[in-house]
């Protein structure tokens, strides 16, 4: 039988990020958690340790989460220092106690960076993210008759690389994993995956110009091509994006046909 | 008093209805449209594909979600695909067929006009999203690909990877940032909606209150659309995300909206099985596995234990190719769930619980080599390896019915409309296309279909056939936002006093009442069953408003969001009880055990039942009304579905 080690259990230490409001003082809350099934997962270990902050009548702990299967982007958490824990390639809400030892103490923050104001607790604002996607991440095509769907053929190897920066479930980590807390890595996704596709190019010029000028304007940083992004990326989003999206950016800026247009919301090429 | 449920299906053979609706439809003249605001609750396919669309027209959206962005709605977690009678593998398929698949798969309890404006705008939703740029499956050729889901003798199935819920999903919220970005949207996230503002009969504005600061806040309108979703988190262990909820809906229900077939619940077959009492939330593994995955269990109830690789095949049942040769492991989501239920019931369920069956791969493996697999499913059976911490690829995964989906929801009409006059429900949040049962891939068209191509048209015609009244603009100070906004403060605060003294926490009674409704309402259930769930709901009920612990304030407080869902979850239970305890017949995912063939499959009863229960809310503790919505079939057949 291929069961898992269904009785294993480890006795841990948290040391988690405690934030009345925004603009609150915060400070490390630490607590214990004794038999915890190495199989359960981390959120759901914090969820026992809600049940017991709030069987002492505290204030339970404020975390997100919601699909709880790596697909929504909501859960967001910077555990041991690594946006999303110690596993590449997955979400907090897809990490088990499995990946850590008996009697080890684990440090739980939220997203750090400027652009990403502390709610309360370790639930960040992430809706700068919105603001850039409101930019320009969209082909503009309206409800109502399109060609039949097979009028334009893709090619396959363009589709599934459309594919692969599509992936992008707009989390934050790449950049709460960034010393600059750039947003390169999800804006290029967007750009990415609308360059490649034949949809995407009546306002491919306008849509990088803006959406990159947003982002500035949002406060994140700019990319140092550390690579922190990729490596904490939970879909593996590459940063070969990245170098596109400054392609891309150079091209459009260098386009002064364009730049002429830019004024407005609805102006542009 | 009964109260009459007219459909107003439009006139005309079933072909040409919905072109009748259009054709005779009020309009709104262009420049009267921005006088006009229409609020959409949910940022779903449904709710986000609605607001899109009707800021394109011109009216002013407002545009609500509980989560810090549009995007994390719970359709964003879909994962197989989406069907539409596209017919490109040139394999027999049509609108008819589409439409005769989802009536049947149904189980004959699906209003058929309704179904079949569903398949006509199938095709159209596939063009729509590729237009916005959604990835889906291709060729080496560059055409679209397709793959075969439940119920279906066709390929019929487009996708995105196991992604095709995220990836429509982004598809329609890039297109309503777009609306944001023209200033025809206004997006209102970390709010939830705690009731419908009803002025002169008419649905006129929403209370909500933003989770973050907790403040209450007023939004009036001219028309109110609910796209928020199914209630299967009533079962507390479902594969709906954490914050899926029946709240918004309920309350639409508590102001009279009436609630169509609370009971039909889809449990799906494949999910990864429960493994402890911490659990909060279960994972579905898609259908689309089942193409190539094959169901079985041991014969012998002895090799149940034993390493499934060492059980040669003469020892293996294959149960779904045995019961139903014709569609073997692809038979419809209820059926194949019940069978499963079946062989476990019989001692026969593998792993530690016993309640699981394999989900095997080896064959498609040694057919069609790892890596093929890997293209098609990898990231679901990454999925898998990560929960379960075994690897799909060298066992059979161990699989088990969840709930996923519900198929009730507000009763509404042709036009989308519920009981109330200007409030639209779409989307899981309504009742009407899925009969008794969901067939695979269609939720993801049902949304969109909701969204993109009906609302635009049923929220126009409300909007122009009352444009005199609806231009008196109705203000937030007017006295039933008053009325409403101290109930819901009231409420709040209650919960928050009383919680002071209490000893059990949401998540305890919450939990009670999802075993509960899982027992007894779940996969079979019996009268004797539905009367022991009324009675233990009722002391769920007590417990909550007696016994209930709840810390912290009223600011960001996800405690308090889920007692307020808990209480309304607890009515509904109590409703769904009521629901499958009245209607006595099995249908779809409805399993009566006092009504089944003698071979153990679901036994209809056309004569008393062939129609839609619609409740209505007669107060706290009251019992509340039941209605009928008489079915009519002039086109189709009721026969006994069989899968065999």
């Amino acid at each position: 039988m291929m069961s898992t080690s269904k009785s294993k259990t480890i006795h841990i230490r948290l040391r988690v990020w405690r934030q009345e409001s925004r603009d609150a003082q915060g400070f490390f809350e630490e607590h214990e958690l004794k038999n915890v099934l190495v199989d359960m997962s981390f959120l759901e270990m914090l969820d026992v340790l809600n049940e017991q902050i709030i069987k002492s009548g505290k204030r339970p702990l404020e975390y997100e989460s919601d699909c709880r299967e790596g697909i929504c982007g909501t859960c967001s958490l910077m555990v041991q220092g690594q946006a999303h824990g110690p596993i590449r390639g997955a979400t907090t809400c897809q990490l088990y106690m499995r990946s850590f030892v008996d009697g080890e103490t684990i440090t739980i923050e939220p997203w750090r960076a400027k652009a990403f104001p502390v709610v309360r607790d370790l639930v960040t604002d992430r809706r700068a993210f919105d603001r850039i996607q409101m930019a320009g991440g969209y082909t503009g095509a309206k409800t109502g008759p399109h060609a039949d769907a097979n009028a334009i053929l893709i090619p396959k190897d363009l589709a599934d690389r459309a594919m692969d920066a599509a992936a992008c479930i707009g989390c934050g980590a790449c950049v709460a994993a960034c010393p600059n807390a750039s947003a390169s890595l999800f804006t290029s996704a967007k750009v990415t995956q609308l360059a490649l596709l034949p949809q995407g190019q009546a306002d491919r010029k306008r849509r990088v110009i803006r959406m990159v000028d947003q982002m500035d304007k949002e406060g994140f940083g700019s990319c140092s091509n550390l690579q922190e992004c990729e490596a904490a990326c939970p879909k593996k989003i590459s940063i070969q994006n990245i170098a596109i999206l400054k392609q891309e950016y150079l091209k459009a800026a260098l386009a002064a046909d364009f730049r002429a247009g830019m004024g407005s919301a609805d102006g542009g090429a | 008093m009964s109260i009459e449920l007219n459909p107003g299906i439009p006139e005309g053979p079933l072909s040409q209805k919905w072109d009748h609706y259009k054709a005779n439809m009020k309009l709104v003249n262009p420049a009267n449209k921005r006088k006009y605001s229409v609020i959409v609750v949910g940022t779903g396919l449904a709710g986000a594909s609605a607001a899109a669309s009707l800021a394109e027209l011109g009216y002013q959206v407002k545009s609500f979600c509980t989560h810090d962005s549009a995007r994390r709605a719970h359709s964003i977690a879909a994962q197989g695909g989406i069907n539409a009678a596209k017919s490109y593998p040139n394999d027999g398929d049509s609108v008819w067929r589409l439409f005769y698949d989802t009536i049947k798969g149904g189980d004959y309890r699906a209003r058929e006009a309704n179904v079949y404006r569903l398949a006509q705008n199938s095709t159209s939703i596939i063009d729509q999203c590729v237009s916005q740029g959604v990835p889906f499956a291709r060729e080496y050729s560059g055409e679209l690909a397709n793959r075969s889901f439940g119920g279906a003798q066709v390929s019929r199935t487009f996708y995105a990877r196991g992604q095709t819920g995220q990836q429509l999903l982004l598809g329609a919220y890039s297109q309503l940032m777009k609306e944001v970005d023209k200033g025809k949207v206004t997006l209102f996230p970390y709010r939830e909606m705690l009731d419908v503002v009803m002025v002169d009969g008419k649905a006129r504005g929403i209370i909500t209150r933003n989770v973050t600061t907790g403040e209450i806040e007023r939004h009036a309108a001219d028309a109110v659309v609910l796209a928020t979703g199914g209630y299967g988190r009533v079962y507390f262990l479902s594969t709906n995300a954490m914050n899926s909820n029946v709240t918004a809906i309920w309350r639409a229900h508590r102001r009279g909206a009436l609630f169509g077939n609370p009971c039909y619940v889809q449990i799906h077959p494949t999910c990864i099985p429960v493994s402890g009492s911490y659990q909060a939330k279960l994972t579905l593994m898609s259908e689309s596995l089942r193409n190539d995955g094959r169901v079985w269990v041991p014969k012998k109830k002895e090799d149940c234990k034993k390493d499934p690789s060492t059980i040669p095949d003469e020892d293996r049942d294959y149960y779904l190719e045995r019961k139903y040769p014709s569609f073997g492991n692809l038979a419809p989501r209820d059926i194949a769930s019940r069978a499963a239920k079946e062989v476990c019931d019989e001692g026969r369920g593998v792993g530690e619980s016993g309640l699981a069956v394999y989900l095997d791969f080896r064959d498609a493996i040694k057919r069609d080599s790892e890596a093929v697999i890997r293209e098609r499913y990898g990231n679901l059976f990454d999925m898998y390896h990560e929960i379960t911490n075994e690897n799909p690829y060298r066992a059979p995964m161990r699989i088990y019915p969840a709930v996923h989906y519900t198929m009730g929801g507000l009763w509404v009409d042709y036009s989308l409309q519920t009981t109330l006059p200007g409030l639209f429900a779409a989307g899981e949040a309504n009742f009407s296309d899925h009969g008794a049962n969901r067939l695979g891939a269609s939720a993801l068209m049902q949304g969109l279909s909701d969204g993109y191509f009906v609302l635009p048209y049923t929220v126009t015609n409300y909007l122009g056939t009352h444009a005199q009244e609806l231009l008196k603009k109705v203000d937030v100070s007017h006295a039933a936002f008053d009325s409403a906004e101290n109930e819901v403060r009231a409420e709040i605060d209650r919960m928050l006093e009383n919680g002071k003294k209490g000893k059990r926490t949401v998540t305890e009674i919450y939990r009670d009442l999802g075993k509960v409704v899982w027992e007894k309402i779940g996969m079979a259930r019996s009268e004797q069953g539905l009367k022991e769930a009324l009675a233990e709901i009722e002391k769920l009920q007590k417990d909550f408003d007696t016994d209930l612990l709840l810390t912290g304030d009223s600011k960001l407080n996800k405690n308090l969001e889920m007692a307020g869902r808990l209480r309304d979850l607890l009515e509904l239970g109590a409703l769904m009880a009521r629901d499958a305890l009245e209607r006595k017949e099995s249908c779809g995912g409805h399993f009566r055990v006092e009504s089944q063939t003698p071979d153990g499959e679901a036994q209809r009863d056309d004569e008393n039942f062939a129609h839609v229960a619609a409740w209505e809310y007669k107060g706290k503790g009251q019992v509340p009304a039941r209605h009928q919505e008489k079915l009519v079939y002039e086109n189709v057949k009721l026969s006994v579905r069989s899968y065999k």
